[in-house]
C-alpha cells in the first residue's frame, strides 16, 4: 500500500550563539493510510519539530518528505490542503465563538455548505452548548475539542496532533482518547500524535515512533516494543528457603530463567498469566508455601529506558 | 483570484468579530467627539475669517482617529501569534499575502465606519462639505488606514517586547498629528516647524482630505492620494516582510 507519509532523512539544524544544533537527524519513516502512529520521546527528542517539518511550518535543513502524496518541498499547499494540524498551544482568537473558528476554517478549505459543516463538527465534539461563548471562556479540555474539530473539519488524509493530552485533567484527558479512538474507527483517518506519556502511546497507537535527542531510536508496535525488550518477571514470595522451590519450577514450560534470592524467587518467562497457575501447582506437588505471587511485565517506560539510558520525563 | 477569495475569507472572519465588539468601536470615537464639541468652538474664532472651520476641523479629526485608533491595531496581532491563530492560518491552504492583507483591510474598513459619524456631526455642526468630496475622501481614509495598520503591525513586530507598543504608538502618534497641522494652520507658523511638517506624509493627506471636502479637485489632492497610497504600499511591504520573517 502506499503509505501516506514518506519521510526520508528529514533533518532540520538552528543556528544559535553557541553553534548548530540538530534538532532533527535523519528521520525516515513511513505511516500507513489508517495509521494511528505516536512520536515518543522526551522534550527536545524533536517530535515537535517532525511534526512541523510535515505540516510546513518548518522548513527540513536536509532531507524530503511526501504527505498525502505531495511533496513537502515542492507543492506545499498540497500537502496544507490534505491535513490538519492541532498544534500544542491550539490556534483559536480568544473573543471568537467556536463557530466563528469553525466557520473560519469551513471556508478557507472551501468547503460546501460551511455552516453546515460547522454545526456538524458542533455536534461530534460536543461543543454545542459552548459554541456562541467566546473560546476564552471554554475549560482547556474543551479548546482542545474545538481544536481537533478544527483540524479535521475538511476530513484531512492526515492529522497531526502534537501533544494532545498536554495539561488537560484526566477526565478531559480520558475524553480526548475516547475522540481519538472514534476518529479511528469512524474516519480510518491517519493519524500521527506526539506524547511523551507512554501510556497514551500504549493506549492510542498502532505504533510507536521513539524518537531522543533528534534520533529515531526504535519503530514497532507498543507490543512488540515490549517484548523485545524481554519477559515478563513472575515473583514468588516464599516461606522456606527459595532453593527446592527453584528446582520444583525450573523445567517447566516457557520458563526462561529461575533466580531464587533467600525467600524471593523471580522466574522469567514469556507470558507470565499463563505460568501463574501452573507454578503454583508445581510449588504445591512440591511441598513448598507460597506466600504471595506478583506479575510484571515491561512497560514502555522500560523500553525507553532500555533504549536511551533515561526515563521520559526528563529533559534531554 | 484565489488569492482574492482567500483576502475575503481572512476579512470577513475579522471584520465579524471587530463588528461585534461594538463598545471598542464606541470608545473609539469618544476623542475625536470630545475634540470636535470642546475644542471645535474655540477654532470659530481663531481661524482668519471667511473659512468654515468644520471644513478645515473635521478631516484633520478623521487623521486623530486613524493615528489613535488603527494605530494600535498591532496590539491585536501578539496575541494572535502567541495563542497559534495565525501559525494555524499558516498551515492552511490559504494564501500568505491574505493572512497579514485580510487583517490590515479590516482595520481599514473598521476606520471608515468610524469616520461615518464623525463625518454626519460635522454636517450637523454647520459644516458645508462636497459631498462628492466627501465620499471620495472616504477612498482616501481607506488606504490611509492601510498605511497606518500596517505602520502598526511593523511596530509590533518589530518592537522588541509588548509593553514597549502603546506608549511607542503614542509618542509616535502626537508628532504626527501635530506636525499634520490639524488643529491649526500649520503653515502659519515658524518655517522651521513648517519644514518639519513637510516631511511628515500625513500633511498632505490631511490637506488633501480637507481639499476633497472643500470640493477643490486639484494638485493637493492628487498629492495627498499619491501620498497615501505609497504610505500604504511601503508599509504593508515591510509589514509583510517582518511578519515573514517573525512567524516563520
Amino acid at each position: 500500500m502506499t503509505p501516506v507519509i514518506a519521510a526520508t532523512s528529514l533533518s532540520k539544524s538552528f543556528e544559535t550563539k553557541t553553534g548548530t544544533v540538530g534538532a532533527v537527524r535523519e528521520v525516515s519513516f513511513r505511516v500507513a493510510p489508517g495509521e494511528v502512529v505516536g512520536l515518543l520521546g522526551p522534550n527536545g527528542a524533536g517530535k515537535t519539530t517532525t511534526m512541523r517539518m510535515l505540516s510546513t511550518l518548518e522548513r527540513p535543513t536536509r532531507g524530503s518528505a511526501v504527505v498525502a502524496g505531495h511533496d513537502l518541498l515542492r507543492d506545499a499547499h498540497g500537502v496544507r490542503r490534505s491535513i490538519g494540524l492541532v498544534a500544542q498551544s491550539g490556534g483559536t482568537r480568544p473573543i471568537a465563538t467556536p463557530r466563528d473558528e469553525l466557520l473560519l476554517q469551513a471556508r478557507i478549505h472551501r468547503l460546501a455548505e460551511p455552516a453546515r459543516r460547522a454545526q456538524a463538527m458542533i455536534d461530534t465534539f460536543d461543543l454545542a452548548d459552548l459554541a456562541d461563548r467566546p473560546t476564552m471562556t471554554l475549560s482547556g479540555g474543551q479548546r482542545r475539542r474545538l481544536d481537533v474539530a478544527i483540524g479535521l473539519i475538511h476530513t484531512p488524509a492526515v492529522l497531526f496532533l502534537d501533544e494532545p493530552t498536554a495539561a488537560l485533567d484526566p477526565p478531559s484527558r480520558a475524553e480526548m482518547w475516547q475522540h481519538i479512538r472514534n476518529l479511528r474507527r469512524r474516519a480510518a483517518a491517519t493519524v500521527v500524535l506526539s506524547t511523551h506519556h507512554l501510556d497514551e502511546a500504549d493506549a492510542l497507537c498502532d505504533r510507536v515512533l521513539i524518537l531522543d535527542h533528534g534520533r529515531l531510536v526504535a519503530e514497532d508496535s507498543p507490543a512488540r516494543l515490549k517484548r523485545q525488550l524481554g519477559d515478563d518477571v513472575l515473583t514468588v514470595a516464599l516461606t522456606g528457603d527459595a532453593g527446592r522451590a527453584r528446582d520444583a519450577v525450573g523445567g517447566l514450560p516457557g520458563v526462561r530463567g529461575v533466580h531464587g534470592d533467600g525467600n524471593e524467587l523471580r522466574i522469567g518467562c514469556q507470558n507470565a498469566d499463563e505460568l501463574v497457575s501452573r507454578v503454583v501447582l508445581a510449588l504445591h506437588d512440591n511441598r513448598v508455601e507460597v506466600r504471595g505471587l506478583r506479575v510484571a511485565h515491561p512497560s514502555l517506560d522500560d523500553v525507553f529506558l532500555a533504549l536511551t539510558g533515561h526515563a521520559t520525563h526528563q529533559e534531554v | 483570484m484565489h488569492t482574492l477569495q482567500d483576502i475575503g475569507v481572512v476579512f470577513r472572519s475579522e471584520l465579524g468579530l471587530a463588528l461585534r465588539n461594538r463598545i471598542g468601536i464606541a470608545i473609539g470615537l469618544i476623542q475625536p467627539f470630545v475634540y470636535l464639541l470642546l475644542f471645535g468652538p474655540l477654532l470659530t474664532q481663531a481661524l482668519p475669517g471667511g473659512r468654515n472651520p468644520w471644513l478645515f476641523f473635521v478631516p484633520g479629526l478623521l487623521l486623530q482617529l486613524g493615528l489613535f485608533g488603527t494605530g494600535f491595531a498591532g496590539f491585536n496581532l501578539i496575541p494572535d501569534i502567541r495563542s497559534g491563530f495565525v501559525e494555524r492560518l499558516r498551515v492552511a491552504p490559504i494564501s500568505r499575502l491574505a493572512i497579514l492583507l485580510g487583517r490590515v483591510l479590516k482595520d481599514a474598513v473598521v476606520l471608515v465606519i468610524q469616520a461615518v459619524p464623525l463625518i454626519v456631526l460635522g454636517y450637523a455642526f454647520g459644516m458645508a462639505a462636497n459631498p462628492f468630496g466627501v465620499l471620495a475622501s472616504v477612498a482616501l481614509i481607506l488606504i490611509t488606514g492601510i498605511g497606518l495598520a500596517s505602520l502598526s503591525y511593523v511596530l509590533a513586530l518589530a518592537l522588541p517586547n509588548e509593553w514597549l507598543f502603546a506608549p511607542t504608538v503614542n509618542s509616535l502618534a502626537i508628532p504626527l498629528l501635530l506636525l499634520s497641522g490639524i488643529l491649526l494652520p500649520i503653515d502659519r507658523g515658524p518655517a522651521w516647524l513648517d519644514l518639519l511638517a513637510r516631511l511628515n506624509p500625513l500633511r498632505y493627506v490631511v490637506n488633501a482630505a480637507r481639499a476633497l471636502f472643500a470640493g477643490q479637485l486639484g494638485t493637493t489632492v492628487y498629492i495627498g492620494g499619491l501620498v497615501a497610497v505609497a504610505l500604504a504600499g511601503i508599509s504593508f511591504a515591510v509589514g509583510s516582510r517582518l511578519f515573514g520573517r517573525r512567524t516563520a
